[in-house]
């Protein structure tokens, strides 16, 4: 139900998308849309990041994965329990960009006959990981049509995500991974009962609608052409902002630009601002040392405790029958 | 017959029947289905008062109606807004979750019990659903189509239900790949049923004698002087050393403390006589405090507020017995809240010195703010400088292995020092598979306050990929004790390792080492801190041989532990 739902909804977006710039005029869908998710994208991710950083961090609290820093010849591992700054650096940097706490995944099984076994499980981390970086270079390969002249290690990317020569023009592999890897993890959504239970609508939501923009842009480039001249020309004009629609760009396109703007407009309201959050993550990005240097909560009040001299009052006499000293006699 | 609170009455073939597919009902429309087994007493009445929370009165959890207080929904979602502003961790780990479920078989309650709402995810679900509908935009909109769910009795009986499910062990925490903590969430869901006065016993109880008597359970002055009294009487028995007891003493270097489950029931009292024997030998000036006679802190499980509360006795004991430094002994969640919560929360310990060890002379660099070191740091220094004379032959009878605790390895790092401590008090060391241990391990099934016995079949459950590990062990290298430096595994370990891995006892490792140690003047060792004939040592010439004979692994103990 939840699958169908968003699947209708993505449907009928790219319909909207593809008809709705030949029936209303063509400015609000190639111009006004644009500008306007561009905004709402930077805006809103902008807000969403600001309410969580201006939300204290009372407690030091990383999740240690390693050997601390302790003793000089006990060896610390660095990178999964940081003691500084520099650290913390790295072991984000492995976070954020080779997804390092999803490497470790494992699948648990309770076989008859030798109980739990844990089996290395990389396909999801294969999965993300060939997403999110071919996403990204598909990206880098799109900065083409909103420059002129196109800088060189856009055309490198290019080139570079090209260079089997397969088909004109050449088929991209990052087309190919991303395509493989979104259905990927469609089917894991799917097909994985513990999974498909705990999703939501949105789950499926977000994986069509980046299906729905990666399957309209790889049509354009390989089955139904687009006019590409056309389309740098109405992106050019959008970043120099003097907006100008030239005729001639197939509905496909403005399907696949729609899609791209509902998925701007959606970005910072939804789960996929896990992308910037996981920056913030507490557990993540804060050194172990909290021996060490000390942390200061901002929020931090006094509370009702019970003091050493109310515990003598109460107690007086059976300490010192016990022989215990005591403050006052 | 054995009841429902007791392990006999769980067999073990019907345990490991678990469901692997979720029902067919969504999660939001399955309610909770309170089984004896597996949920935990309400909070007695007088507890609450001794605390001043809110809303003392004496409840089941199987009441239809739970004694709300008016208002209650308003009471929980002004909480949540309150906590959403306090607590970067709470307000991000709502809003980023992908639902990817890399964490669902990671936790040993799900592991155990296949129950869906027992996946960390869905565990953050619980709470999320009432977040969505309340707090964000897409869920004001599209309410249920975005996640979102009304916040109902029966929502708030599902929480009481998992968040008592959950040892805030963090395991999942490591796989996560945005680090999403559930240990965080369930400390924020237990902080929302307070502000109801939905807490449970077993937590409650040891809070209020811990606030009143400076320990859970609610051991007098005089009542721990004896105690640790009485232990010397046992040590000089088994060692022939005659030590002193130093309570409450102004002026020595160092204040110990450590969890109060280790003055009372076996295997944690032979822990704690390991400490005395251990200081003694070493000549270290330090003295125990009956005000702060707990390392442990239920305030943890309960709020931060709690926690803080509790914890203050350390370093106010500290100044007013004017100790240089601080040391604390084997146990995990209280490590947690040295390491993690204690400095910020009732430091800046600046009238304490940078601890610094009598013994060996080593600055403990790492703790020169909080200015509490951890026993196996402090024994791992000793033994490399060869400070101790130790024998590990008098250990051969025992094939060990060791069980990471949850906050020691996960909220602290701290993995190698007590391997290092072992292998120098053991000949026999043997690591569980590498997915149970170090920053994977496994929790005992009862952290976080659900270690009571009317919880047996979820201590079971989630002790079962625990005690699955030893099993294996026991079976490939004849494993017979289970190392852990962590009261509460002494004091649940016994009961898993009984049922999963029969014939394996628990210790702490401090007791590894003082049974390895010569001690200046020591008698002839025939017998360990248990008083158990040691094999080898002469023991059997006085002994029945009997007893030993046709036990599996070497050196079977037949002690007396593994009951209380």
């Amino acid at each position: 139900m939840n699958v169908l739902i968003s699947l209708v909804v993505v449907a009928c977006l790219l319909i909207v998308g593809m008809f709705g710039a030949t029936i209303a005029p063509q400015w609000i869908f190639a111009v006004a849309l644009p500008y306007a998710a561009v905004a709402v994208f930077a805006i809103g991710l902008a807000v969403r990041i600001m309410k969580w950083a201006g939300v204290p961090v009372p407690f030091r609290i990383p999740t240690t994965c390693g050997q601390q820093r302790s003793l000089p010849w006990i060896r610390q591992q660095k990178l999964e329990n940081p003691s500084n700054k520099l650290q913390v650096l790295g072991r984000m940097a492995l976070e954020i960009l080779f997804f390092r706490s999803l490497a470790r995944n494992t699948r648990t099984e309770l076989r008859k006959e030798r109980g739990l076994v844990y089996g290395t499980d990389l396909f999801l981390w294969i999965g993300a990981l060939a997403m999110h970086w071919a996403l990204a270079v598909v990206l880098i390969r799109h900065l083409r049509l909103f420059t002129d002249p196109v800088p060189a290690f856009v055309t490198f990317t290019e080139k570079a995500d090209g260079f089997l020569e397969i088909g004109l023009p050449p088929v991209n592999i990052t087309t190919v991974v991303l395509l493989c890897a979104l259905l990927y993890l469609l089917y894991r959504r799917l097909a994985n009962a513990r999974v498909r239970y705990i999703s939501l609508p949105e789950d499926y939501f977000a994986l069509f609608l980046l299906l729905g923009i990666a399957g309209s842009g790889a049509w354009m480039r390989h089955i139904s052409h687009t006019d590409v001249a056309g389309v740098k020309e109405l992106a050019l004009s959008l970043v120099h902002f003097s907006p100008m629609v030239p005729t001639g760009i197939s509905p496909l396109f403005f399907g696949h630009l729609f899609l791209v703007c509902v998925l701007l407009m959606y970005f910072p309201l939804g789960k996929l601002v896990h992308g910037p959050g996981v920056f913030l993550s507490p557990t993540r990005n804060m050194a172990n040392n909290n021996r060490a240097v000390r942390h200061v909560n901002p929020w931090d009040y006094p509370v009702k405790v019970h003091t050493y001299e109310e515990y003598e009052d109460e107690f007086r006499e059976k300490m010192i029958a016990a022989g215990l000293p005591v403050d006052k006699e | 017959m054995s009841r429902f609170d007791e392990p006999d009455y769980y067999k073990k073939e019907e345990l490991v029947q678990i469901q692997p597919k979720p029902p067919r009902t969504p999660w939001m429309e399955t309610p909770v289905d309170f089984r004896p087994g597996t949920y935990i007493y309400p909070g007695k009445a007088k507890n609450l008062k001794v605390l001043d929370l809110p809303n003392p009165r004496d409840w089941a959890v199987t009441d239809v109606d739970w004694q709300l207080p008016e208002g209650w929904q308003k009471t929980i979602l002004e909480g949540m807004a309150d906590r959403l502003k306090r607590f970067r961790s709470f307000k991000l780990f709502m809003d980023i979750c992908v639902r990817c479920g890399a964490c669902a078989d990671k936790c040993h309650f799900f592991i155990g019990s296949g129950d869906p709402k027992n996946m960390p995810v869905l565990r953050a679900e619980l709470l999320r659903s009432v977040y969505r509908k309340d707090f964000t935009a897409l869920g004001k909109v599209f309410g249920k189509l975005a996640g979102g769910r009304e916040l109902t009795v029966d929502v708030l009986k599902e929480w009481f239900y998992y968040f008592y499910q959950c040892t805030e062990c963090r395991r999942c925490s490591v796989f996560c790949p945005y680090g999403i903590d559930t240990a965080e969430i369930t400390m924020m869901g237990r902080e929302l049923l307070g502000l109801l006065g939905l807490y449970v016993n077993w937590v409650i109880e040891p809070v209020a004698n811990c606030f009143r008597t400076g320990n859970h359970l609610g051991i007098t002055p005089h009542g721990l002087a004896d105690t640790l009294e009485f232990m010397t009487e046992d040590i000089e028995e088994a060692t022939g050393i005659k030590i002193d007891v130093p309570i409450n003493k102004k002026g020595a270097e160092i204040l110990f403390f450590t969890p109060s489950g280790d003055y009372v029931a076996a295997p944690g009292i032979y822990t704690c006589m390991s400490y005395m024997l251990l200081f003694n030998e070493l000549g270290v000036d330090y003295t125990w405090s009956t005000y702060a006679s707990d390392g442990g802190n239920f305030g943890l499980f309960t709020s931060h507020e709690a926690m803080k509360r509790l914890n203050a006795k350390v370093y106010a004991e500290a100044k007013r017995l004017g100790v240089k430094w601080i040391m604390g002994g084997e146990c995990g969640h209280m490590w947690r809240v040295v390491n993690q919560y204690m400095d910020t929360m009732n430091g800046p310990a600046d009238f304490l010195e940078v601890p610094k060890s009598p013994v060996t002379g080593t600055v403990f660099e790492n703790a020169r703010s909080t200015k509490a070191v951890h026993i196996m740091e402090f024994m791992s220094d000793v033994i490399r400088h060869g400070k101790l004379k130790l024998d590990p032959s008098r250990n051969d009878h025992i094939r060990v292995t060791f069980h990471d605790s949850c906050n020691p390895a996960r909220a602290m790092g701290i993995l190698e020092e007590p391997r290092y401590v072992i292998r120098h008090a053991c000949n026999h060391f043997y690591e569980m598979p590498e997915n149970t241990i170090r920053e994977q391990t496994f929790c005992c099934g009862g952290g976080a306050g659900l270690g009571t016995d009317e919880n047996m079949e979820m201590r079971l459950r989630g002790g079962m990929p625990r005690g699955n590990a030893v099993r294996y062990v026991q079976e490939r290298y004849g494993v017979n004790q289970l190392a852990a430096m962590c009261a509460i595994d002494r004091a649940t370990l016994p009961t898993v390792c009984d049922y999963w891995a029969p014939g394996v006892q628990v210790t702490g490792i401090s007791e590894l080492v003082a049974n390895a140690t010569v001690f200046k003047g020591e008698k002839r060792r025939t017998h360990n801190l248990r008083l158990e004939p040691i094999p080898g040592m002469g023991a059997e010439d006085e002994e029945s041989e009997a007893d030993l004979v046709g036990a599996g692994a070497p050196g079977e103990g037949q002690g007396g532990m593994g009951h209380e």
